[in-house]
């Protein structure tokens, strides 16, 4: 939802190491790094892995499932901007694949959201350029 | 005799509800201090010929090349200049860095000097890091800066530990009491458990009184060789080991929230150079940003198992008269932060060790552990400080 030509919000000033994965968001595809050597996936995304400094990455698409790894309630905005979102809910996200993806949780009871919560990416397209990946909890 | 580094001279500005007395240029008041410190140390700015700066200042702009700005301004030409930034404990560095300099023959009196204007200037955002390169990652989702990130190490660390939200309190509250007995301090009312329960709450689960202060400041270290000192008739205080380490920026890259690695690290570079234990520790002045910032310092230097700061800091053990004196200045919670607070840990533990620190001083303190945490607990340095 929400295509808006007037979103005030940040958006990513995209740079070439970062646009295949904003093209996939664009697409609602979760797309990140994973190393050939290694096996290890990793966010965001880099030129050499960070785990085993390879240079052999390759773009991979992945589940966009994970668990709430923590998560804090903003009750006060980041700047003037989010300040009819609060109280909103910024996460940090353990992807199924292994890395950590901050985020924030699409949610009408922000006080129900707990640490070992399942979700699962939600796409947001914010702009006709950018699509934010923000996810959503599993349960009910 | 091979050449030993000492912390010969410190100094400060006045503030009054926060804010520089007089106020002034952010170049201006890193001048006073730089000048407050040299009377101290009884050395003529004219001798400084090593210059340690970081700040967020002047950017873009002058503050760019800080060092080669503020020695401009001061009228010096170092031959030695370090703009190491790793944050707010950029300082704890600069002392490393001084001392190897000094030791090594590159400089002979070194000058470290922060200020910043920023509650004087109201330049202080939640917001405000622009979207660029890593931070693309980060400030989109509205994340709260740098509470944010500290807030979400909080709650992992409340999951994985059981720290409740009075655990952290109880550092707010001691810190305090310190502030009430430094008349330099910014809030100096005492305050209880209740009253940071019950303050405004800013990004769960901190609150308002879990977050340091936004305030003006401007301090300054003089180093220089023993032998120099003695010739001056400097009072010396030794430097008995450092260490420093960085893990990450983005908070979604730190390796493990509920673990402060760079101060880990650090810490342990620190205790092993100056061949010591922590029971030879007599004062603690460690960054205090966020309550959360302190229980994940002591955890990390090893004050106390992994996991145990909750229960380390409860009934009042880091207040006046306690077992454990922790930020006798009144800290970032109490005293002063005026972004980078790094280098007014260095300042209280000098005058704690030299005995100048009045009601607060805490009585035969003969060695001081300070340690700096910087960006969103990105950085950690840790200098060991005696007078003997
Ligand atoms: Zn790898």
């Amino acid at each position: 939802m929400s295509e808006n030509a007037t979103y005030e919000k940040p958006v990513p000033v995209i740079d070439p190491g970062t646009k295949p994965f904003w093209d996939a968001t664009r697409e609602h595809r979760l797309s990140i790094p994973r190393c050939r050597s290694c096996g290890k996936h990793h966010f965001y995304p880099r030129e050499l892995c960070p785990h085993c400094h390879s240079a052999d990455l390759e773009w991979t698409d992945v589940s966009g499932k994970g668990e709430i790894y923590s998560y804090t309630i903003a009750r006060k905005p980041a700047g003037p901007v989010f300040a009819a979102d609060v109280p909103y809910v910024i996460a940090m996200i353990a992807l199924d694949e292994g890395p950590r993806m901050l985020t924030n949780i699409v949610t009408a009871d922000v006080e129900a959201v707990r640490i070992g919560d399942r979700v699962t990416v939600h796409f947001d397209d914010v702009t006709p350029e950018i699509t934010l990946p923000k996810f959503t909890l599993d349960k009910a | 005799m091979a050449r030993e580094a000492v912390i010969v001279g410190v100094g400060d500005v006045p503030l009054k509800d926060g804010k520089v007395v007089g106020g002034g240029s952010v170049l201006q008041v890193q001048a006073r201090a730089a000048k407050a410190a040299m009377d101290d140390a009884g050395i003529a700015m004219r001798h400084v010929d090593g210059l340690l700066v970081a700040g967020l200042w002047g950017v873009p702009g002058p503050g760019q090349l800080p060092s080669v700005t503020l020695g401009e301004y001061l009228g010096i030409f170092p031959r030695f200049a370090d703009t190491t930034n790793i944050g707010g404990s950029a300082f704890e560095a600069h002392v490393a860095h001084a001392a190897m300099a000094i030791e090594a023959g590159y400089c002979d009196v070194a000058l470290i000097v922060y200020g910043s204007m920023q509650k004087s200037e109201r330049s202080r955002t939640l917001g405000g890091r622009p979207s660029i390169l890593t931070m693309q990652f980060e400030n989109v989702w509205g994340i709260p800066q740098p509470v944010g990130g500290y807030a979400l190490a909080t709650m992992r660390h409340m999951h994985e530990h059981g720290t409740t939200p009075e655990q952290l309190a109880e550092i707010a509250v001691a810190t305090r009491k310190w502030a009430s007995l430094n008349p330099a301090a910014t809030m100096r009312d005492p305050i209880s458990i209740d009253d940071v329960m019950k303050s405004t709450p800013i990004s769960d689960p901190l609150k308002l009184l879990d977050c340091c202060l936004v305030t003006d400041g401007a301090g300054a270290v003089v180093m220089t060789t023993a032998e120099n000192a003695k010739a001056h008739g400097c009072r010396s205080i030794n430097i008995r080991g450092y260490g420093e380490a960085h893990t990450h920026w983005s908070i979604g890259a730190m390796p493990d929230l509920a673990r402060l690695t760079a101060a880990e690290m650090s810490g342990k570079a620190a205790f092993e150079m100056a061949g010591i234990t922590h029971d030879a520790i007599d004062v603690v002045e460690c960054y205090d940003s966020f309550t959360t910032t302190v229980l994940l310092t002591l955890e990390a230097l090893g004050f106390c198992e992994r996991g145990a700061g909750g229960k380390f800091v409860a009934n009042q053990r880091t207040a006046p008269g306690g077992e454990f004196p922790l930020n006798t200045n009144g800290g970032g919670l109490s005293y002063c932060h005026p972004g980078m607070y790094g280098i007014f840990l260095l300042i209280e533990a000098v005058r704690q060790l030299r005995g100048e620190s009045g009601e607060r001083q805490v009585k035969g303190a003969k060695t001081a552990l300070v340690h700096g945490t910087g960006g969103t607990l990105s950085s950690g340095s840790t200098v060991i400080l005696a007078n003997h």
